[in-house]
């Protein structure tokens, strides 16, 4: 067993360095060496971290959320060992544990390094099996890529199973998502909820692409008093008196403030932190508070929360900001219909016109039926937008959306264009947009890739592998 | 000139971008001088008392289809099998397409009956058995239609029932006989979403246009603009091969 393990952190560790070597980067050999030589190689690495692991599920905010919870723990002291998004699950826990550990097969003893495993929905039993994490932190669940995951109520039902997995953890929960809610009341394990109390940019009743409507308890039509982010918010089922529990970490008073971030306060049972958080949207609220709630799981004190997620940086294309040319470029990964509406809420707050770049691909990864982008409530940027380039393999689809939103080119303008090519798009949008103007490229996730490659052959952008 | 539009329970019958549907038709009349009155009918509501000229029904999650069938055949069974018999235009896409059906029979569990308006029955293989999901295209007497498919269950019509369309690229009705749809009288069936009607704008115009020609004799549909709308059906049509 120890040689073996030995062999595979040995012979992964040369593969990274021949990668890296080759300029190629990412994780996925190393990984594929790693866990071929080795089958339980992350479940026997992941048993060493010192302060054990927390996974971070749910359909949007796992990237957003790991990463703020890296930079509290890191605050606090400890050493975060995270799986890069975007690469095989399996291949990218297995990569990520490899770096740490020593010729030996062993994980370095010396660092409070603690696991952040973000993780698909539908891989979360595989991944609770083999980490046995001490905290689960489930966001939400969305409606997303349902070719690829089948429904909503689907992955709700493999959660399920999933739950019953874990033993000694504590499962740190979004109380205003109702099958989240209600998935973990139905289990033994501990649990904290966290939410959002209140905040000006509620909507009143339900938008349309809300994908839960019936109550998970008794199916009978669910009632939303406020939500805040799709079907997130404040809910009771008058049939059988199911209702969002209070969570014991709770953001109040947020005031959003356009693309550059938010103000609120978090409270728990002892302290309340006000934070200024540099990113933006009552999204990236949810996800602050859920990372300060699974710090608070992991022993950390609120009062040493808000220097991280004071210092949080965006995510790999989560409106992260670049300057291009005297044009300030925003990348907004946009990849089903929550995600979309969220960020075009946050752009339209914007004063100035808007300049967009939406990129619609319908690779696997993305999700092969762009119907969704119909559940997207695009009418909201009617007159607000001087100009917009689609791009991607269903770029005309895009444009149609915007076509029956409503959302049209000023009269005779040139600066309306279907550019499927990512290189050709960025061009053409970058001269469409005045120089110290915003340009907002929205990209699903391939094309999101395919932007940040055209960004680094540019020397605009570093690849990813190296953040 | 103004039409109605009956859009059967929009809260629980949504899953594939069908808004896309009720979009593209308010638009395309809208752009006509046509005001189309969008009617939404959900759990517990009643048909209205005149008769609409249009009806929509989308699809959806199974635990949503079994909440649906009831209330289907308490409330609007009678109407609506009167209304297709009369002619109104009538799409029914995905989950409501097996709902009209005869019976709908799930991998595991009871049959469920349907209204019966179509002669045809749905079966779930079994859940072993791969969904048919994936890009469509289908021959029509009008060209090709072109979406997206996800589902289950198999369908088969019954003898002599008309089908939408034959496949050309895709599963259709069961993967096999190389049908897709059923059309019984104005009701249209498919499985075909993506969403339908935005990027088969003659599919939209077939719809607009015999509702129109019963509420308004002699009335017809203006030409549009349909450039950017044959760019995304032809850019779709060259993913499904
Ligand atoms: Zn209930």
């Amino acid at each position: 067993m120890r040689l073996r393990r030995a062999a595979a952190v040995n012979a992964a560790r040369l593969a990274a360095a021949v990668s890296r070597a080759s300029g190629r980067g990412g994780t996925a050999l190393p990984g594929l060496v790693a866990t071929a030589m080795d089958p339980d190689i992350i479940a026997a690495l992941a048993s060493q971290l010192p302060v054990g692991s927390v996974i971070v599920a749910g359909t949007n905010g796992k990237t957003t959320t790991s990463r703020m919870l890296a930079a509290i723990v890191t605050s606090a002291g400890m050493k975060p060992v995270r799986n890069e998004s975007g690469s095989n699950l399996a291949r990218g826990l297995a990569a990520s544990l490899v770096r740490r550990a020593g010729p030996t097969g062993n994980l370095a003893r010396a660092d409070r390094a603690v696991g952040l495993f973000e993780t698909d929905e539908a891989a979360l039993p595989a991944v609770i099996r083999s980490v046995r994490p001490r905290i689960l932190v489930l966001l939400n669940l969305f409606r997303d890529q349902l070719d690829r995951y089948g429904e909503v109520a689907t992955i709700a039902g493999l959660w399920k199973g999933a739950l019953q997995e874990l033993t000694g953890a504590t499962i740190v929960a979004n109380a205003d998502d109702p099958l989240v809610a209600h998935l973990v009341q139905t289990t033994e394990a501990p649990h904290i909820f966290f939410g959002i109390q209140s905040a000006p940019e509620s909507l009143s009743g339900l938008p349309h692409a809300a994908d839960v409507k019936a109550c998970p308890n008794c199916g009978a039509p669910i009632d939303f008093s406020v939500t805040f982010v799709g079907h997130l918010g404040h809910y009771i089922c008058r049939t059988c008196g199911f209702s969002r529990p209070a969570p014991q970490v709770a953001a109040e008073d947020v005031r959003l403030n356009g693309v550059d971030g938010s103000l609120f306060a978090i409270t728990d049972s002892d302290e309340r932190i006000s934070v200024a958080l540099p990113l933006p949207g009552l999204y990236n609220v949810y996800n602050a508070t859920a990372a300060a709630a699974a710090a608070c799981a992991l022993g950390i004190r609120l009062c040493e929360v808000r220097a991280g997620l004071e210092n949080v940086t965006p995510a790999f294309g989560r409106m992260e900001r670049l300057e291009i040319d005297g044009r300030h470029v925003y990348l907004a990964l946009a990849k089903n219909p929550t995600g979309l509406n969220e960020v075009l809420r946050t752009i339209e707050s914007v004063e100035q016109p808007l300049f967009l770049l939406p990129m619609l691909n319908d690779n696997i990864a993305d999700g092969r039926d762009v119907s969704w982008i119909w559940d997207a409530d695009v009418e909201m940027l009617r007159g607000r937008v001087a100009s917009a380039t689609f791009s991607g393999t269903r770029a005309a689809d895009m444009a149609l959306r915007f076509k029956y939103a409503g959302v049209t080119a000023p009269a005779g303008s040139a600066l309306w264009s279907i550019e499927p090519d990512p290189e050709h798009a960025l061009r053409s949008a970058l001269s469409a947009t005045p120089r110290g103007e915003r340009l907002f490229v929205l990209p699903t996730y391939t094309a999101l890739l395919q932007m940040r490659g055209v960004l680094t052959r540019c020397g605009l952008a570093r690849p990813y592998w190296e953040e | 000139m103004r039409l109605s539009l009956v859009h059967l329970y929009p809260a629980l019958l949504n899953l594939y971008g069908d808004r896309g549907n009720i979009i593209t038709l308010k638009q395309r009349c809208a752009w006509r001088g046509i005001e189309l009155d969008v009617i939404e009918i959900g759990l517990g509501q009643d048909f209205p008392v005149s008769e609409p000229d249009l009806v929509f029904m989308g699809g959806d999650q199974d635990r949503e289809q079994e909440i649906v069938i009831d209330d289907l055949r308490r409330r609007h069974g009678d109407r609506l099998r009167h209304s297709i018999q009369n002619g109104t235009p009538v799409l029914a896409v995905c989950g409501s397409y097996q709902l009209l059906q005869e019976y709908y029979k799930p991998a595991a569990g009871r049959e469920l009956h349907g209204l019966g308006i179509i002669p045809a029955h749905t079966v779930h293989p079994g859940p072993g058995v791969p969904r048919c999901v994936g890009n469509i295209v289908i021959r029509w007497p009008l060209g090709t239609v072109v979406g997206f498919e996800n589902h289950g269950g198999r369908t088969f019509l019954d003898a002599g029932v008309q089908p939408l369309g034959t496949v050309a690229s895709g599963f259709g009705n069961n993967g096999d006989d190389g049908t897709e749809g059923a059309r019984v009288h104005n009701l249209f069936g498919t499985y075909i979403h993506g969403s339908l009607l935005p990027k088969n704008p003659a599919f939209a115009d077939l719809l607009l246009s015999l509702a129109l020609a019963r509420r308004y004799a002699g009335a017809t549909l203006q030409p549009l603009d349909d450039t950017l709308e044959r760019r995304a059906h032809d850019a779709a049509v060259s993913r499904a091969r």
